[in-house]
């Protein structure tokens, strides 16, 4: 066992060896400003967020103004198909409240007896609905580039993290590259292009655009835009950081929970673990191996 | 750790009981998500309330709603029809019980309690389910004008009571209120 | 020490009735009770068990998702996203499976390693070897078909990379790909058919290993120092000496799984599957999931043509080829010695090999330009010469070190300082108890 042990600790060191060199090299390589190969020229910044580690949970009064601005902002544009209104339940909504918030949005529903369709005021089991009426719509009003859903926005944009950092990440329990992303994403258009690029007519520089230099929204969001409540500040910063755990929530919404019981989880392995030893070692204790 | 072994308990066999028991709580804690996602889930339990328009229902009509997978019927009875069902004495019902929600358990099965309540007693409002075995009974038919269910021949009067046939209970009434004058929320 | 007589007696009524016209009991008792194991197994050894419980967890929860999965392109994404959001638990059934996938893999590929290293594979268990081999093989076409289901980016254009390597046959490989995919590209068929197979693959698994688990059962076990067994003082009966090794490496593993499924449920997914499949947009940068990355690796090493063979399909049987040396071991290992203890030389290409592989997996996981390509070609070079150059060959020149007469002196001679206390007598105390 103890060979083992040694050899995969040279196994790991001739292996971090190897690859830091090229990761060296990879980050020297095809480093020509004006024309970037690799994106997002950026790596996002990572914050510290309320949800982060073993014992993270949401924020509720984050994911409300989150709510606020995506409700004022984004949904003009992005659709969030996969969240029911039920759903806010999650960010300390009475069932009322939800009734209310629900009774602001139109729905399709049908058909009447008529064989009609018609549109009705949402109920709480109601999805949020799209502002477009199909993926095509969306497409032909915004440039041919169709704003992505943003129901999974919070897991399914992560920038990667490259060797070592993703072997620290095993052990820090980093999982917040979504919301560090969109925050980056939101505050990361007023950087001027590096002398010599060319922006793509109709598009935005934002060097921490995950598929290439520009992309087709413009800055979404201003300071003061939203008007908060509760004293939080009304920039874009924390804008950013409100509607990305609000994203992050959308798309994880069992997060507090599943860490609630991971933790019980470990524990009680832990211990089992301890105990099952401890046997192990009494029955063992007559016989070498 | 032979059953023979009939000294003292010692710190070994209580080190090998705790080990057992910890291994039978990891079991049983992991079964349980196994049992629980058969469970009716969140999106279908959101569904447990819906309103239903009746503003064009005339007397002597009836439409049928659906709630919770099941058919519910919504009846605006005739005058005629709920006088002839308030002239049934309770003694003359297989199951005197109400089966309705919206009033105490044991309640008996009057007519009014198995309307919609004062100033509503024209409406009843059921779950069109067949007590014996689930079919769905066809309305305004049957020996007593109420409802009859033809998988297996019971007889349900204009009040949804059981009066003939294998059906052990009347239909039963689910939980609902008018939330206005056309508007039945039902759940 | 195959067909070891038959310890079992039955002390009740119901048991001899049962043993008389079905000695299920006995075959337990036999198999998981008395069979003797060696006593120096490490706990490198506890992950067969592992692997049968993972196997075992695999088709639970998958049995229970496919309550709530729809195989449909239109609903799969949306059935997958119910279950994550709205069914009871549902999240963490998903997580279970999509991470039991992962952990399963991190241990055959111990398990296989392992194998490797204390060379079980040699006569006489070339058939164990090989219905192992038939096992991961399996499980590489379960774990893709299953990556495929939830309808995400990463799993319709890993379907679309991986029924392309069929395409690289001469003459007739477009028309085995249309047939796989039922169609010409991957659509509702395509995931309908993965949908049944990926419920058919596990329970073929099992059978192939219960036929495995046979095949260890007739040979037994090898062990660290690779001599078989030569009397009873060399081993232990399984329960509880193996069963209780085995049950705290499996608790020791379950923590490592608690850990990825609540912590970090998606490090070792791709975060593109979470946007929904896009018949007519490729992400920028196609991987595989994790434990396919050295053979990715390989895949993409061969650019250039061999004499007829262009470079698709040079690739396509180089990947393959990767996982058909493996049948062949058995017989490429030409060494008298079992086990690398004693093989100084072996266990240092031994070594070198892992790296390469881990290595192999990183190039995997890189775009294919620039000194990755080379980096790959030189790594499938030693991949392969390991096996067809290294194997063969190291067997016929290497002096091993001098073996242990049997298992018992080589465990009484690694405890010799602080084992005084333990006369040899001590180790048949099991034996009698049992």
């Amino acid at each position: 066992m103890k060979k083992i042990l040694v050899g995969l600790a040279a196994l790991c060191l001739g292996a971090a060896l190897g690859t830091g060199a090229f990761a060296q090299e990879e980050a020297h390589g095809g480093h020509d400003e004006a024309n970037p190969t690799h994106f997002p020229i950026l790596k996002p910044e990572e914050l510290d967020w309320s949800f982060a580690g073993p014992f993270g949970r949401y924020d509720k009064a984050q994911l409300q103004r989150g709510l606020k601005v995506y409700r004022e902002v984004c949904a003009a544009c992005h659709s969030m198909r996969l969240v029911s209104f039920r759903n806010l339940e999650d960010l300390g909504y009475s069932e009322a409240q939800i009734r209310t918030l629900a009774a602001e949005y139109e729905v399709q529903d049908g058909p009447n007896a008529d064989g009609e369709m018609f549109t009705r005021a949402a109920i709480p089991s109601d999805h949020f609905p799209s502002p477009y009426p199909n993926d095509e719509a969306a497409a032909a009003s915004n440039n041919g580039a169709a704003p992505p859903d943003l129901s999974l926005m919070g897991k399914a944009r992560t920038v990667e993290r490259g060797f070592p950092t993703f072997v620290f990440d095993v052990f820090t329990q980093y999982q917040e590259g979504g919301p560090d992303y969109v925050h980056a994403l939101l505050t990361g258009y007023d950087e001027t292009p590096p002398e010599g690029m060319e922006i793509p007519e109709g598009t935005h520089y934002n060097p921490y655009f995950i598929a290439g230099k520009s992309l087709a929204m413009p800055k979404p969001i201003t300071d003061g835009q939203v008007t908060y409540d509760d004293g939080a500040p009304q920039t874009v910063d924390q804008y950013s950081r409100d509607v990305s755990a609000f994203l992050m929530w959308a798309a994880e919404p069992h997060l507090d929970e599943r860490k609630m019981i991971g933790f019980r989880v470990v524990l009680f392995l832990l211990l089992f673990i301890g105990l099952l030893w401890m046997t192990k070692r009494k029955v063992w204790s007559d016989v070498p191996h | 750790m032979s059953a023979e072994e009939t000294a003292e308990p010692t710190r070994r066999d209580f080190l090998y009981i705790a080990t057992g028991m910890a291994g039978v709580v990891a079991a049983a804690s992991v079964a349980w998500p196994f049992i629980d996602q058969m469970r009716p889930d969140a999106s279908t339990l959101a569904l447990a309330t819906v309103d239903v328009d009746v503003s064009s229902v005339e007397p002597g009509m009836s439409i049928t709603a659906k709630w919770r997978g099941s058919p519910i019927f919504i009846r605006n009875r005739t005058d005629a029809e709920v006088e002839q069902a308030r002239e049934v004495p309770l003694t003359a019902l297989k199951d005197p019980i109400a089966r309705n929600a919206n009033v105490p358990g044991d309640a008996p099965a009057t007519n009014d309690n198995r309307s919609a309540g004062e100033g509503r007693e024209n409406w009843i409002v059921m779950v069109g389910t067949c007590t014996h075995l689930g079919c769905v009974p066809l309305g305004q038919s049957g020996d007593f004008g109420g409802w009859f269910c033809p998988c297996h021949g019971s007889h349900y009067d204009t009040a949804g009571r059981i009066r003939v046939g294998p059906a052990p209970l009347n239909l039963p009434i689910p939980t609902f209120e008018f939330i206005s004058d056309t508007t039945v929320r039902i759940g | 020490m195959s067909g070891g007589h038959s310890t079992y007696t039955p002390t009740s009524a119901v048991g001899r009735w049962m043993d008389a016209r079905m000695p299920l009991p006995r075959l337990v008792h036999d198999s998981f009770v008395s069979y003797p194991t060696p006593r120096n197994l490490n706990y490198a050894y506890t992950f067969g068990g592992i692997l049968s419980v993972m196997l075992v967890a695999q088709i639970v929860t998958g049995v229970v998702l496919a309550m709530h999965y729809t195989p449909s392109t239109l609903l799969a994404f949306d059935s997958v996203e119910k279950i994550m959001r709205d069914v009871n638990s549902g999240w963490l059934l998903r997580y279970l499976h999509s991470n039991g996938a992962s952990m399963f893999f991190i241990a055959v590929y111990i398990h296989i390693f392992r194998s490797l290293y204390y060379g079980s594979y040699k006569a006489p268990r070339e058939l164990l070897w090989i219905l192992g081999c038939i096992i991961y093989l399996l499980m590489m076409a379960a774990g893709f078909m299953g990556y495929v289901l939830p309808w995400g980016q990463m799993s319709f254009w890993g379907a679309t990379v991986i029924t392309g390597f069929f395409t690289a046959v001469p003459v007739v490989g477009q028309s085995i790909q249309q047939l796989l995919l039922g169609g010409f590209s991957v659509d509702n068929p395509t995931l309908n058919r993965f949908f049944a197979l990926h419920y058919l693959l596990p329970f073929m698994i099992a059978g192939v290993v219960v036929l495995h688990v046979w095949a260890l059962h007739v040979t037994g076990q090898t062990n660290p120092t690779g001599i078989e067994v030569k009397s009873k003082t060399d081993t232990v009966p399984f329960t509880p000496y193996a069963t209780l090794k085995d049950a705290l490496g499996m608790m020791v593993f379950m923590l490592l799984f608690a850990y990825f499924v609540f912590y970090l449920p998606n490090f070792l997914g791709h975060p593109d599957n979470y946007i929904v499949a896009n018949p007519l947009k490729t992400p920028a940068h196609i991987v595989p999931e994790w434990y396919f990355l050295p053979f990715y690796a390989i895949l993409r090493a061969i650019t250039f043509n061999i004499g007829p063979i262009d470079s698709k399909l040079g690739g396509v049987l180089a990947m393959f080829g990767a996982i058909a040396v493996l049948f062949f071991v058995p017989w490429l290992d030409t060494s008298k010695v079992r086990s690398a203890v004693y093989r100084p030389w072996y266990k240092l290409f031994y070594w070198l090999f892992a790296i390469n592989a881990i290595f192999l997996g990183w190039l995997g996981s890189r775009p294919a330009e620039g000194a990755y390509v080379i980096m790959s070609q030189l790594s499938t070079i030693y991949y392969f010469g390991f096996f067809l150059v290294i194997m063969p060959l190291l067997g016929l020149i290497e002096t091993p070190r001098r073996l242990p007469n049997s298992i018992t002196e080589a465990v009484l001679a690694k405890h010799k300082g602080s084992a005084a206390a333990h006369p040899a007598g001590a180790t048949a105390a099991p034996e009698t108890k049992a």
